[in-house]
């Protein structure tokens, strides 16, 4: 099967192991990715809470480059965008040229001036979407090396997934993730925080505020049992995995929970090297938890 | 009343009535301008304005008119055809003219209402007179049809609505089978426990009327039944009803419950649907004590003998009467009704379709129905309202609204739930001193008592916070909060967003139609809105009747509303019922559509499109025909017919033609 794969700044940046993980698990699971050539920012943040219009035409571009990679049978375009951040601008821009006449018009304007169009007819796809419809969880487990048995994982899909555009999985209770992570053997515990916001960029701008929420989140799935935590959104991460040791000192005790990305654990599974997977990358190293429940098994 | 063409063969002779109705019409068109000109239209011989043509001057006018001059058409241009049609058609056959020799020319809502200038107006009035003149010429003299209505009625559903409706018919002297889908009738209000505002005690209001219909001679009951076709039309349906297997012996059985006992199963095994499914109950069983008829019954895939073919009946020995029954069959019954009164009710919503509710997913999460049962005193608690553990809550949050006013779910108001939730609040603080919180976005009380009730609950101490439920969820954020259900909500009274922890919550669940009110409005070929309840006639001056003729719409299954609405609904249905019978004979519209034989090909194009299920073919000649007393005169066959075999009183394509040449030459 193959797709395009449209990476966005942080895959390139400080999300580089979700990148360095997805591409190497992918193909494991006859997934090839193609890199969209020439894309840019895809609009989120500042843009898109500055000027809407220039943020839906910077997505649209995108849209458009990857609309031309067609091979015109017909069938829409299937591009993966694994940031939650890209992959909610580029679904949000797509339904407002679609249900919004007036953005169609001038965003459809903006291209034509690069001598682009957009026809609607790219897919933009989650991974988790295409690893659980496309793949299937038994196809995932077939590519398993070495099964997490016993591993507590808990699934965190941040607020920008599954909200407000997303139709693959359920906005208040998604189990795509979960299905993913039993495909690996390991355990997902029940928690009611997976889609509660990790700060984002408070962690940037009020700290205080910022890392209190990446706390609780951190705080409520250790007391729920997990192991380890996993994601699917690279600010997630970085929030929920760098500053465990500011926590530590504003809230005086250490959460010490790997909190990594769902693909890194996935290429744990299937045997892959680490340095392969980024987990030299991690700040809360991820192997010793995911070894010390192997142990505590063996 | 019989028509007969008289007039064929005479000259045509118009005349034409322009109405001003008061200012409507002739605020914004030159009438008398009008009038000058449509006597110069051929064949008119008269052409007059009357300030209220529909008023009895006005059409005394028309029908002296008729006589003085030896009218043999008559045009009123005047308001929608909805309106007055029927009126001026009476008052011409008042005066010996066939009713369908008259043509209305809408000239209020096609043109003064919605006309820029009086110049423009005044010359579509004339363009749309004249059509209705150039069109009259060439109608024929119609008659109306009389069909006898069959006495009998049946009753579709045996909630409260099809109980009152159906007592309501057999005490008028008319026999009425009562159909029920479920083991025994009572419908959701036998498995309340007290009912708003004045908190009687729901069975005890409803059983006797239950025990009625079950004593009643001009009542044939089947419950455990249900409707699968209905053929015919108003006032001679013919429909068959499948006699679902109790594998009991109705006739025998007395309901002493002794096979309940004798079952080889000692505890329940299966979810008790009566109860919500809050209990078990066994394969053989009696839905709740009051079940009329008090038959029992045999869930076939729970029974082992039925399922497995294998058990030692311990059902069949306890039972001295000799009632059970493993051979029993599905049989098909089919009786002759004239008029069909629906009164299918609803459904709950499903509280599992909102997860940030976290029903069926955390513990003491229960919806307002299974409160309902719990806190009866006949119920699977036997009254009381406790949790999981089996403690009563020390406080308990109620969500009301859930699956109704939401776009995501259902956009409408389900009407009863803010009232059934005060009731709860009630009980719930009666039953067992708790701190009950209301979580509401508008409190909707109106109705007799109903406002006062609220009051007397705010006085009860009950808390009220304005806010739509955001989500429950079982995350402590302090200590306080640990082992609790939490609440969040905004409070928008006091504009923040708040957390309340609790021991249980209550979901209450809105009003859906039936998961398959799809299928039954097929059978009864009525309509359905977008939300998928069955549509009246008229939403304010035909609220019980439906677009077919002789089925008639009650309680719920319309829409959502309480008890006293649906009983007062089912009264109306009974007594519309009873109308249509007691007349004894129902009038066919003429303007129906029938099939040239010789032109017919026997493509059968038409049979699929008819919504009234009017149109068959004749095997034997190979050709479509048309069913009057069934077809509704909508025209759809008529224009998707290939060979033009097809054509319509009152529209046949001369008479459109000669519309369309009147409107374009006289523009």
């Amino acid at each position: 099967m193959k797709y395009l794969y449209y990476p966005g700044c942080s895959l390139k940046g400080t999300g580089r192991a979700y990148e360095e993980s997805l591409l190497v698990v992918l193909p494991r699971l006859g997934i090839e990715v193609q890199e969209l050539e020439q894309w840019n920012c895809c609009g989120a943040t500042a843009y898109m809470a500055v000027d809407e219009m220039k943020a839906f035409a910077l997505a649209a571009r995108n849209l458009a480059l990857a609309e031309e990679c067609g091979n015109g049978d017909g069938k829409p375009v299937q591009m993966i965008a694994p940031c939650a951040a890209c992959y909610l601008v580029l679904n949000k821009t797509q339904r407002y040229m679609r249900e919004y006449p007036e953005v169609g018009k001038k965003v459809g304007d903006a291209l034509r001036s690069v001598q682009l169009q957009y026809n609607d007819h790219v897919r933009v796809r989650h991974p988790l979407d295409v690893l659980t419809h496309d793949i299937g969880p038994a196809k995932i487990t077939e590519a398993v090396t070495r099964p997490l048995d016993g591993l507590k994982v808990a699934c965190y899909y941040g607020c920008q997934i599954v909200r407000p555009f997303a139709d693959f999985d359920d906005q208040h209770n998604p189990q795509s993730m979960e299905t993913i992570i039993k495909a690996l053997g390991a355990e997902p515990i029940d928690w009611p925080l997976k889609t509660r916001c990790c700060g984002g960029s408070l962690t940037g701008t009020i700290q205080e505020a910022g890392l209190r929420l990446s706390y609780i989140l951190l705080q409520e799935a250790k007391k729920r049992g997990a192991d380890v935590l996993v994601t699917a959104c690279p600010l997630c991460q970085f929030n929920l995995d760098s500053y465990q040791g500011q926590m530590a000192r504003q809230f005086g005790t250490s959460v010490n929970l790997p909190a990594a990305y769902f693909t890194q654990l996935m290429g744990l599974a299937m045997g892959i090297k680490p340095r392969k997977l980024g987990l030299h990358r991690l700040t809360v190293p991820l192997e010793p938890a995911v070894n010390a429940r192997q142990g505590a098994l063996a | 009343m019989i028509f007969p063409d008289q007039e064929a063969n005479r000259d045509v002779r118009i005349g034409v009535y322009i109405c001003h109705c008061g200012s409507n019409i002739a605020g914004k068109v030159d009438v008398q301008d009008v009038a000058a000109f449509a006597q110069g239209l051929p064949n008119v011989v008269v052409s007059t304005t009357y300030k209220f043509m529909c008023s009895d001057p006005g059409q005394e006018l028309i029908q002296n008119d008729i006589k003085e001059h030896q009218l043999t058409r008559v045009v009123v241009a005047a308001c929608s055809p909805l309106m007055h049609e029927t009126t001026f058609r009476k008052a011409a056959a008042a005066a010996g003219l066939n009713p369908f020799y008259v043509q209305i020319a809408n000239i209020r809502e096609h043109v003064s209402w919605v006309t820029a200038t009086r110049d423009l107006a005044t010359e579509k009035a004339k363009a749309m007179i004249a059509a209705a003149v150039e069109r009259v010429a060439l109608h024929t003299a119609l008659e109306r049809k009389q069909v006898d209505v069959h006495p009998d009625a049946l009753v579709v559903g045996g909630g409260i609505a099809g109980i009152h409706a159906a007592l309501t018919m057999a005490n008028a002297g008319k026999k009425v089978y009562l159909v029920e889908r479920d083991p025994s009738i009572g419908g959701h209000m036998a498995q309340l426990d007290k009912t708003f505002p004045t908190l009687d005690c729901s069975a005890c209001i409803l059983t006797p009327k239950m025990t009625d219909v079950k004593g009643h001679p001009n009542i044939t009951l089947w419950a455990y039944s249900e409707v699968t076709a209905v053929e015919g039309f108003a006032g001679n349906f013919t429909v068959t009803v499948k006699r679902k297997p109790r594998y009991v012996n109705e006739d025998l059985c007395v309901g002493c419950d002794e096979c309940i006992e004798g079952c080889v199963f000692k505890d329940g095994r299966v979810a008790d649907e009566f109860n919500a499914g809050l209990s078990k109950r066994k394969p053989i069983y009696k839905p709740f004590p009051q079940a009329t008829p008090s038959t029992v019954v045999i869930d076939p895939e729970a029974c082992l003998m039925l399922s497995k073919g294998k058990c030692k009946q311990g059902c069949v020995e306890a039972c001295e009467r000799g009632a059970l029954d493993f051979q029993q069959q599905t049989r098909y019954e089919q009786i002759d009704v004239g008029a069909i009164i629906l009164a299918t009710g609803y459904q709950t919503f499903d509280a599992g379709r909102m997860p940030e509710y976290g029903y069926g997913r955390l513990d003491n999460v229960l919806t307002s129905l299974e409160v309902e049962r719990m806190v009866t005193s006949s119920g699977p608690t036997d009254g009381h309202i406790v949790c999981k553990d089996g403690t009563p809550p020390k406080s308990v949050g109620i969500v009301h609204c859930v699956g109704s006013r939401d776009k995501k779910h259902n956009a409408y108001c389900s009407k009863v739930c803010c009232m059934y939730s005060l009731k709860l609040a009630h009980l719930i603080k009666e039953h067992t001193g708790a701190d009950v919180f209301n979580f509401y976005i508008d409190m909707r009380t109106p109705g007799k008592g109903y406002d006062e009730f609220y009051d007397r609950l705010l006085n009860e101490g009950v808390q009220f916070v304005r806010g739509r439920v955001a989500e429950v969820t079982d995350w402590a954020m302090t200590p306080e909060e640990e082992g609790k259900l939490v609440i969040r909500a905004e409070d928008t009274l006091i504009g923040t967003a708040r957390r309340i922890p609790v021991d249980m919550v209550v979901l209450s669940v809105g009003l859906e139609p039936q998961a398959d009110a799809e299928e039954v409005r097929r059978i009864f070929n009525i309509g359905c809105g977008k939300e998928g309840w069955f549509m009246e006639r008229h939403p304010k001056l035909a609220p019980v009747s439906t677009f077919t003729d002789g089925v008639f719409v009650a309680g719920c299954c319309q829409g959502p509303k309480d008890i006293p609405d649906t009983v007062a609904q089912a009264g109306a249905a009974a007594a519309e019922a009873l109308a249509m019978i007691d007349k004894g004979f129902v009038e066919i519209e003429p303007n129906t559509a029938s099939v040239d034989a010789d032109l017919c090909s026997g493509c059968k194009t038409c049979l699929p499109l008819c919504p009234f299920t009017a149109i068959t073919r004749n095997e034997d000649q190979g050709v479509a025909q048309i069913n009057e007393a069934l077809c509704k005169g909508c025209g759809t066959c008529v224009a998707a017919c290939p060979s033009g075999a097809i054509q319509q009183n009152l529209f046949t394509d001369e008479q459109i033609y000669q519309e369309i040449e009147g409107v374009l030459e006289y523009v």
